[in-house]
């Protein structure tokens, strides 16, 4: 062909009102207002949060609410060196999974304000939020979480414990 | 061919907006009364199959998040097809064909309520040719109307019965969304929507879920006094380009309704999954569907429409008439893409 057609152009624009659920929202409305909220799975009784209104592994639905407080363990973590693309926060930086204190389910959130190669399983951490009068439906309301000083717990079923 | 037979069904209620409630929220009850009625547990259900399309919710994976309706733990046998619940329902009679499990759970589900319906379903449409201009479903529909009419001896008059009667059968469908005594002279007096078609020509826009649960042989007879046993089962696809289809038939639904044995005997009722009125027309006849046959007595698709969800209650409710001793031989049909494009047929008998 002496002229071919390497490409078109076909937009695709479609608008869409998306429901995070009736337990998810009450989250979100908690975190506006400070709170941290999980919900007891009435099966096996582990706490989950971020609230889903369901327990994964049981499939049953959670009612009883729990509000949590705003410190906990970290259980596992990464360091990330690359640069995310519309992210303000700049590499090297630390994304970890940390249990709150009475929940089962860890919460996925950013470690700051400790050099990256001291983060560790075990480590006790508290949520940094940012000044109230910023707070909106939104887990990004903590900044990030930051080492507490105390003591290191040993995690159940860790192969380091 | 192994004895399978459908055991359980169960419906969310049909309305135009659930509102606040997910996915998860709307199908975990429905997945628990189904496995209640059928007596298994998740862990002893042998294969599970759903039908959902990312393009409802506008999120990805969206069906990964519904298996927490579930309690996927310890780990299932799990798959997913990008179209009606009915469909998945043919790769769980499949997986029990095989012999290798016994059991399965099958859902669909869908919330038509969080986009432009109409918009979204012009993205199943060709991407060349066809989805760029955008044409909307009920204006493709009503393409597709026009052509009926003109030539065949159906007239507007004809698809003006169909909608009152089918809304007179949802008056004793308590998941029924639209329903109610309608004069078809009173209908056809209405505006016009989209040219053929009229409002009542058209399915409602539907949030909703179903889910069934199929058992085969001894297993089936154990868990039901009365199982709905499918009989035959084909599901066969025209071509995408509108232009090359003959639209005023089904040649699809024709050749699964002989694959699937329709005519093999006296047929009680049909539940056929007709979105618009002058569809069921098309099908009826495909179906070579007689004087006498109770034609969609849950209302069908014209009462309640959950995409994605809606022909596998096609045949849910089907099964309930059979299993509660109101008929002892139906045909089922779920109809997905633009026009009727594919079509799946189920025979179901009792005893």
């Amino acid at each position: 062909m002496d002229n071919p057609i390497e490409e078109i152009q076909t937009p695709i624009r479609l608008d869409y009102r998306y429901t995070a659920g009736g337990a998810t929202a009450r989250f979100l409305r908690g975190l506006k207002e400070g709170r941290i909220l999980g919900q007891r799975c009435p099966s096996c009784q582990k706490v989950i949060v971020p609230a889903r209104g369901a327990c994964a592994r049981c499939g049953v639905a959670t009612k009883e609410e729990i509000e949590l407080p705003d410190r906990g363990t970290v259980t596992t973590f990464c360091v990330v060196h690359i640069p995310v693309p519309g992210s303000a926060v700049k590499p090297p930086f630390v994304c970890a999974t940390i249990k709150l204190d009475g929940a089962d389910i860890g919460l996925f959130h950013l470690v700051s304000e400790i050099p990256p190669d001291e983060v560790r399983p075990g480590m006790r951490v508290k949520a940094q939020w940012k000044p109230r009068e910023e707070w909106d439906c939104t887990l990004e309301n903590i900044r990030y979480f930051t080492p507490t000083g105390e003591p290191d717990v040993e995690l159940e079923g860790s192969a380091h414990a | 061919m192994r004895d399978v037979a459908i055991v359980s069904f169960t419906q969310a209620p049909n309305v135009r907006d659930a509102g606040a409630m997910n996915e998860v929220e709307i199908l975990m009850p429905l997945v628990a009364e189904a496995l209640e009625k059928s007596t298994l547990t998740l862990q002893e259900i042998g294969f599970t199959c759903s039908g959902s399309s990312d393009y409802l919710a506008g999120a990805p994976f969206s069906f990964v998040m519904a298996i927490d309706a579930l309690g996927a733990w310890p780990p299932i046998s799990e798959s997913h097809v990008e179209m009606d619940g009915a469909w998945a329902l043919y790769e769980a009679w499949v997986k029990l064909q095989h012999g290798a499990v016994d059991s399965a759970l099958v859902y669909g589900f869908g919330k038509s309520s969080s986009g432009e319906i109409r918009d979204v379903l012009a993205l199943q449409l060709d991407p060349y040719y066809v989805a760029p201009l955008w044409p909307d479903s009920v204006s493709l529909a009503a393409l597709q109307a026009r052509a009926l009419l003109e030539s065949s001896a159906y007239s507007e008059k004809d698809m003006a019965e169909v909608a009152a009667r089918n809304r007179r059968n949802a008056r004793s469908n308590p998941k029924a969304q639209l329903s109610g005594d309608f004069d078809s002279a009173a209908l056809l007096a209405e505006p016009y929507l989209v040219s053929p078609l009229r409002k009542h020509d058209c399915p409602p826009i539907t949030d909703g879920a179903a889910v069934v649960v199929l058992a085969a042989d001894d297993l089936a007879r154990r868990i039901s006094k009365r199982p709905a046993w499918i009989r035959g089962i084909d599901h066969r696809i025209e071509p995408h380009s509108l232009g090359v289809r003959d639209l005023t038939r089904s040649p699809s639904t024709e050749l699964a309704a002989e694959k699937a044995g329709v005519a093999r005997g006296p047929l009680d009722l049909a539940e056929l999954h007709a979105p618009f009125t002058h569809q069921e027309l098309i099908l009826r006849d495909a179906l070579g569907l007689k004087h006498g046959v109770d034609i969609n007595p849950s209302g069908g698709a014209l009462a309640a429409n959950p995409i994605m969800a809606a022909g596998l209650a096609r045949i849910g409710e089907a099964a309930t008439r059979i299993s509660g001793g109101l008929a002892n031989r139906a045909v089922a049909h779920a109809t997905s893409g633009p026009c009727l494009q594919q079509n799946l047929v189920c025979v179901l008998e009792g005893e």
